[in-house]
């Protein structure tokens, strides 16, 4: 168990260096940086001293040594466009996009548990069809489109729900939250929905596929033959083993809900981090991006670190040090 | 004689398909005394699990029962509803299936399987269901049974996990067993062992068996009579010395010729030629006529008559060694 979990951790460490430097290298060719740095009255001087503030003009290998040492110690450069710690920037954009992700999550994963439990349990009642042929368009619309639906239904016809931003926040400590406010509360609704609703389809249609096939085995036969209730057969015996499968895809999906964030927060305007990507690509702004990128790919990793644990815990077959 | 515990009555089973309605169990009668092990025999498609499953109200849709009548214990369990049948399977009617590595659910303590079956069933507390859990591993021979509450079946080799499923099959103490094949997936040298303590645990507890196999050794071995399927009908049903020694309809002489036991040494093993029809073809008439030796006319046109009618044991028109056993 323990040698399992130091290997997976090994992996991951190498994983991170390899992203690191695909990520670090792409930035090299989006663009130079100095252009929008230094506005239209520049000399060759001004280029230079910047280039090696910079240190622009220090070979390869050694940008990204250097980058790799300060982002060990959580220290990511200086954001070209604000002059500010890319580190400090972050922290203060992270809250809005994990508030945003943790709730959309929430809603993918029991929305997508419940109703795909449903839909398997009432597999041929209209509800569950209905349900169904709905989960379709779901999976086919573009994110984006889906926010702009929202924003059009429940922002400009109903004026129900906020259209942008996070609403009031409050300060706990260095977190910003948006969940002691109703405002903040109200604006969370419409990016967690569009955020999550793909997810959420994805999962929904995973549980019933596997939920069916479960349903089919002989220890649901010999649970109905024992006369257990229909409620102990679904909930106790199905479901435990339709997670077993679900567990890993919805993982990688809650990786996915933070990557995807970009596209809602350019959408409802969300002041996290995915925005900050936007705005980072505009400006050609390397430390943010760079930062940006590992931090999601230490996010998927720690995500798949988490889902094979989380498989010793559900199934006994994989404890490889239980009684024999 | 006692009443019987289980008494089927001209049940028909039928299974709608876009072609044509298939009958995969077609007016088949009979009664279980108490304590008594029925055997019931047929080539693979015979309808034997069919009857089992219509018998515990288990039938997969769309196959339903489209005639006849079940009684248990005096009592009409047919036309029950899901609910109140439901209460029957497991406390009334136990039911044992072919493949115990499948049978078990994977992540659930095999303790905590026995636990849930019986506060089902019986008013005990948690801890007098743990007690009986416990026993009742005891009684079906698992070593250490205190310490195996809390395995899980993969922890089981396929013999042991059999003898758990007989655990549960028996724990709400049913007064009938329905177990189908449960010794064909397993080693042949635990099959002697299984099918002796399903047998020694009746027995004891005087619970009524019906016992599916494809295996005449076992019914020779354990059943008090036999029923002999053929085609979703009752081909043959007697006490099993006289099925087995005086076969009456030529599909059972041809089974039991085909007994390594029986003919050892002296002849070869015979082999009945063909064989059976499928549901959505049989034959006009008895269904076994393409296949019997002894086939004419009558055969063609009409089904073997029925078994109590004839007061015979066997459904055919010219049944063998009449003249021995009349
Ligand atoms: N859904 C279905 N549609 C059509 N025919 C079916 C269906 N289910 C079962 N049958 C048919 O019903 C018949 C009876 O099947 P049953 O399982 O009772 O046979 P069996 O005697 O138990 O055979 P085996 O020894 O192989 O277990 C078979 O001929 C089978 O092909
Ligand atoms: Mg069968």
């Amino acid at each position: 168990m323990l040698a399992f979990v130091l290997r997976r951790v090994f992996q991951s460490l190498l994983v991170l260096l390899v992203v690191g430097l695909v990520a670090f290298s792409m930035f090299r060719f989006v663009g130079d940086p100095v252009d929008n740095m230094l506005g239209q009255e520049r000399t060759q001087a001004d280029i230079d001293r910047l280039r090696t503030q910079l240190g622009l003009d220090q070979p390869f290998p050694v940008q990204y040594f250097k980058f790799l040492q300060g982002a060990v110690q959580g220290n990511f450069g200086v954001s070209y466009r604000q002059g500010r710690p890319v580190a400090d920037i972050i922290a203060e954009r992270a809250p809005a996009t994990l508030e945003l992700a943790a709730v959309s999550g929430l809603f993918a994963i029991t929305l997508g548990i419940i109703l795909g439990v449903f839909t398997a349990i009432r597999r041929n009642g209209v509800a569950a069809n209905a349900i169904m042929t709905l989960s379709l368009i779901g999976v086919s619309l573009p994110t984006f489109l889906i926010g702009i639906l929202l924003i059009y239904v429940f922002s400009v016809e109903l004026d129900m729900l906020p259209s942008f931003g996070r609403g009031d926040v409050v300060d706990v400590g260095w977190w910003s939250t948006g969940f002691l406010t109703k405002s903040g509360l109200m604006a969370l609704i419409l990016p967690s929905i569009t955020l999550g609703l793909y997810q959420m389809t994805l999962i929904m249609r995973l549980v019933r596929s596997e939920m069916l096939e479960v349903l089919r085995q002989d220890y649901i036969r010999f649970a109905r033959a024992r006369g257990l209730r229909e409620r102990a057969v679904n909930f106790r015996h199905a479901i435990k083993n339709t997670l077993v499968p679900v567990i890993t895809v919805t993982g990688l999906q809650l990786g996915s809900i933070i990557a995807f964030a970009i596209i809602t927060e350019t959408v409802f305007q969300w002041p996290g981090v995915g925005l900050l990507f936007i705005n980072a690509v505009q400006f050609v702004d390397i430390p943010v991006m760079a930062a940006y990128l590992m931090l999601i790919s230490v996010m998927f990793v720690a995500i798949n670190l988490i889902v094979d644990l989380l498989y010793f815990a559900i199934d006994p077959r994989l404890r490889v040090d239980g009684r024999h | 004689m006692t009443d019987p515990v289980l008494s089927v009555k001209n049940l028909v089973v039928e299974i709608p398909t876009r072609r044509a309605v298939l009958r995969p169990v077609d007016d088949v009668s009979y009664d279980i005394a108490p304590g008594e092990i029925l055997g019931v025999v047929g080539e693979s498609g015979a309808g034997k699990s069919m009857t089992g499953n219509a018998v515990i109200g288990l039938l997969d849709r769309p196959a339903h029962i489209a005639g006849g009548e079940i009684w248990l214990k005096g009592k009409r369990i047919d036309n029950l509803r899901a609910d109140q049948m439901r209460k029957v399977r497991g406390k009334e009617i136990g039911m044992i299936f072919q493949d115990p590595l499948t049978s078990l659910n994977p992540l659930l303590r095999i303790g905590d399987q026995l636990e849930e079956t019986i506060l089902e069933h019986l008013p005990v507390s948690r801890a007098e269901a743990r007690k009986r859990a416990l026993q009742a591993l005891e009684e079906v021979g698992i070593p250490a049974a205190a310490e195996r509450l809390g395995s899980y079946p993969h922890e089981f080799s396929g013999g042991m996990r059999q003898r758990v499923v007989i655990a549960l099959a028996l724990c709400a103490e049913p007064s009938l067993v329905i177990a189908d094949e449960p010794t064909t997936a397993l080693d042949v040298s635990v099959q002697a062992q299984i099918i002796a303590l399903l047998k020694r645990l009746c027995r004891e507890r005087g619970t009524s068996v019906i016992l599916v196999t494809h295996d005449m050794g076992v019914i020779a071995e354990a059943a008090d009579r036999v029923a002999v399927m053929y085609a979703g009908r009752l081909a043959e049903l007697g006490p099993v010395e006289q099925v087995l020694n005086a076969p009456r309809h030529p599909y059972t002489d041809g089974l039991v010729g085909s007994m390594p036991m029986a003919s050892a040494g002296k002849e070869r093993l015979r082999q009945i030629p063909g064989s059976m029809p499928r549901l959505g073809s049989l034959p006009d008439g008895c269904a076994f006529h393409p296949r019997c030796p002894k086939a004419d006319a009558e055969c063609r046109q009409n089904p073997g008559p029925t078994l109590d009618a004839t007061g015979g044991r066997a459904a055919c028109w010219f049944p063998v060694s009449q003249e021995v056993s009349a």
